[in-house]
């Protein structure tokens, strides 16, 4: 008697028909597509992002040019040259990021000492030639200067979990 | 239509025919490409709203210039023919491809009235024709010289001879049932009955007598069509795109437009076959083409559904439905028909 049911279940397609109306029900479900220019989902504060140098308020670079963030970079993105300055202190000629290479995995946020390299939440941007995503010392100062409040604030928000 | 018929012989004299079939034709394949273009849209649509997604929306209101967007790219696009391809095969392959596709067409009643032409043996005709879209496949896949393209060609072949003769057996029943193979004569035939004398014509129509051939028709045809579940003619995550892999531009766009033109046609075939056609499914609302264009979209409705729901069966198992379950079936069944024809209990008289 079982396999009779069964013949009859698989003759008339029981299954299929149970798998049919499984995706029936979900044509009349709620859509979520989230329709991206006009609309975003929303960010975390540790969202990583576009690379930033960050400053100190009285407008010193937070950059000691330690050198962390380039031996830790997975993906050697990171290219840094120091010399003395005249006043003594230790700082870099050349800090670059290439951002082709980059993998925005956080090793250098991380690895820094002194919250200088940041990723910030800025994620729309783009390069329309090549070099364009090469990002030199003064890109990344500028960004800092552009977004440091944002970033403050999400340093801020990070503390307590730091 | 007599001033419209005169004038034309004034103009065209003794060609006049030639050219009134002409335009009847470009009457049918005309809103057959549109149909086309749209039935693509139809399903990105209706996958996605499966997928909680909600598809195509940005090239016009609701994204509806989308196809017209992508026939234009594909138009645009390079032809790439490879290097190490048979290159007259090559590009001859998806004209083969998309002929038979077109030509079934002629056959095609929409209204008792309304068909190119009405010949009597347009099922054999049919079958004959939609047995050469084999060809444009095979061909593409062993020109382009590639393993890819050559596995799809060859699983295709195999899969198309083998869901035909399921097909055709298939196509007895409604032929032994309506004694005709006329295609307007069978749906006439599904106008006549026990239900349809009540008023509920739809009960009267083969697919409720004939209910395991409709549904064999049904898989077959969507094996035929080589869609999903039946796919692995393409079955993009094994071999790329199987026989089309090589092929870009409007020589793909082929292939697509054959593709799409026949789900269309089996869609149609299936409502004349076994749905009624162009009948009305009650009694007091009138036939009409309409009921045709309702069939019809009904069917590829299902096609998409089918898509949206069913993982691709493998190769071995798809043999195995076909020559182990559909034909023993389709045998069966056809005996049970001619039974039941000579008994008191005939229902087709």
């Amino acid at each position: 008697m079982g396999s009779m049911k069964e013949v009859f279940n698989s003759l008339f397609l029981k299954e299929l028909l149970k798998g049919m109306s499984v995706t029936g029900k979900y044509f009349f479900a709620r859509k979520i597509t989230v329709q991206y220019p006009e609309e975003k989902t929303p960010q975390s504060f540790r969202f990583r992002g576009l690379h930033a140098l960050r400053r100190y308020p009285n407008g010193e670079e937070r950059c000691i040019a330690c050198k962390l963030c380039e031996a830790i970079c997975p993906a050697m993105a990171i290219t840094i040259e120091a010399e003395p300055r005249d006043d003594g202190s230790r700082r870099t000629t050349r800090y670059d990021i290439d951002l082709t290479k980059c993998i925005f995995c956080g090793f250098c946020e991380e690895a820094c000492p002194v919250d200088a390299v940041v990723e910030t939440r800025v994620f729309e941007y783009h390069g329309e030639k090549r070099g364009d995503l090469y990002y030199t010392k003064q890109m990344l100062l500028a960004n800092g200067d552009r977004y440091e409040a944002e970033i403050a604030e999400d340093r801020a928000l990070d503390a307590p979990y730091r | 239509m007599d001033a419209l018929m005169n004038f034309g012989q004034g103009i065209f004299g003794g060609v006049w025919p030639a050219v009134w079939t002409l335009i009847k034709i470009v009457l049918i394949v005309a809103p057959l490409m549109l149909g086309v273009a749209y039935l693509t849209y139809f399903e990105r649509k209706v996958i996605g709203y499966m997928q909680q997604r909600i598809g195509p929306n940005r090239v016009g209101p609701w994204g509806l210039i989308q196809p017209i967007a992508d026939g234009l790219k594909l138009l645009l696009k390079e032809i790439i023919v490879p290097s190490g391809s048979s290159k007259a095969v090559f590009i001859i392959a998806p004209m083969l491809a998309i002929a038979p596709a077109l030509a079934a067409w002629a056959v095609i009643p929409f209204t008792d009235s309304l068909v190119l032409a009405n010949i009597d043996a347009s099922l054999l005709y049919i079958l004959a024709i939609t047995s050469m879209g084999v060809y444009g496949i095979i061909l593409s896949g062993w020109a382009s010289n590639s393993k890819y393209a050559f596995l799809g060609a060859m699983r295709s072949a195999a899969q198309m001879v083998s869901y035909e003769i399921a097909m055709g057996f298939a196509l007895i029943t409604v032929l032994m049932v309506a004694g005709s193979l006329n295609l307007v004569e069978i749906v006439n035939g599904q106008s006549r009955g026990q239900f349809a004398d009540m008023g509920l014509g739809f009960l009267s129509w083969n697919w409720l007598p004939l209910l395991p051939m409709f549904l064999v028709y049904l898989i077959s045809g969507t094996a035929e069509l080589n869609r999903a579940p039946f796919d692995i003619a393409e079955g993009e995550s094994e071999i790329v795109a199987g026989f089309h892999v090589e092929y870009s531009g409007m020589a793909f766009a082929l292939f697509f437009l054959a593709e799409y033109a026949n789900m269309i046609l089996i869609a149609a075939l299936t409502s004349i076959l076994f749905l009624g056609g162009w009948l009305s499914p009650v009694g007091f609302l009138p036939d009409g083409i309409l009921w045709m264009f309702a069939k019809m979209s009904f069917v590829l409705l299902l096609f998409l559904w089918f898509r949206a729901t069913f993982p691709r069966y493998r190769y071995d198992l798809l043999m195995r439905l076909g020559w182990k379950v559909f034909l023993p079936l389709c045998f069966f069944w056809v005996i049970i028909v001619g039974v039941w024809m000579i008994t008191p209990l005939n229902i087709w008289n």
